[in-house]
């Protein structure tokens, strides 16, 4: 699924990385444990989290995520974003809470991460 | 950057419960491993090994050091502190085990996943502390002469 499309499900607003909408995602991790993230997830994943600190970009960064979506109307501050424009890291907001928000992917035909 | 089959090192300074910085040392790893040119998985691998390793001296080693050193069929990284130390290794290799305070597991680590991922992600670990004294860890990748 490209990001583009993910921005108009979950009716988002793009934080940064516009250039980088049409992105496809390989599959979707929705999760607020930065630790697990680094262990359960493959390299082209969305990551979708609660968490807007600036840890949640370098692990972005680490796995080469690609992209991150912040739920539950959650917005990261200015030197966060900053960051992701740095790294090349296209940055969503959706007012929808983690668990409606991975429905909604999953609903139509985002699938999760498997388990290596 | 060509290697010829020489050790290339880097020591990277870290600093106690600095999550503002933190990270940047794994940042700065991953992009001389791309620089080295070794392929994707070996990067990632190393890269979320050497984060891992990071956020302990950030969250429990009191700072530290962190280096990488590339050699000819290998990548060590090496994790040095003289922080507090840790009583059971076995126990702190345990996925889900964390002694981590509260502040840090609400910005998302210390769910007891740090040892174990780097474990995962490294194909030797090295483990010596002591209580009071401090902790030192050396994971190997190994990379098939690709450098």
């Amino acid at each position: 699924m490209r990001l583009s499309k993910v921005k108009i499900l979950l009716a988002a607003e793009v934080l940064c990385g516009e250039e980088y909408l049409d992105r496809e995602v390989a599959c979707a991790f929705g999760c607020d444990l930065l630790s697990d993230v680094l262990a359960f997830t493959p390299s082209n994943v969305l990551l979708l989290t609660g968490l807007v600190n600036n840890q949640v970009l370098r692990t972005a960064e680490l796995i080469e995520a690609a992209g991150v979506v912040f739920v539950r109307g959650k917005r990261p501050a200015p030197e966060v974003v900053d960051l992701a424009k740095e790294r090349g890291i296209p940055l969503l907001a959706t007012d929808y809470m983690l668990y409606d928000s991975c429905g909604i992917l999953y609903q139509h035909g985002l699938a999760g991460c498997k388990k290596e | 950057m060509v290697m010829n089959g020489k050790q290339h090192r880097q020591e990277f300074s870290v600093n106690f419960m600095d999550f503002i910085g933190a990270g940047q040392a794994a940042s700065q790893i991953k992009l001389l491993l791309q620089k080295v040119g070794y392929d994707p998985l070996v990067i990632r691998r190393a890269s979320i090994a050497a984060y891992e390793l990071e956020m302990n001296l950030v969250i429990h080693g009191g700072g530290g050091a962190l280096s990488v050193v590339i050699k000819p069929d290998k990548i060590e990284l090496l994790a040095e502190d003289d922080g507090p130390g840790i009583a059971d290794l076995d126990l702190a290799m345990q996925e889900g085990y964390s002694t981590a305070p509260l502040s840090v597991r609400e910005m998302g680590f210390g769910a007891g996943m740090g040892l174990p991922n780097v474990k995962k992600n490294t194909d030797v670990i090295e483990m010596k502390s002591e209580v009071g004294k401090g902790t030192w860890i050396k994971a190997v990748i190994f990379t098939k002469n690709e450098v």
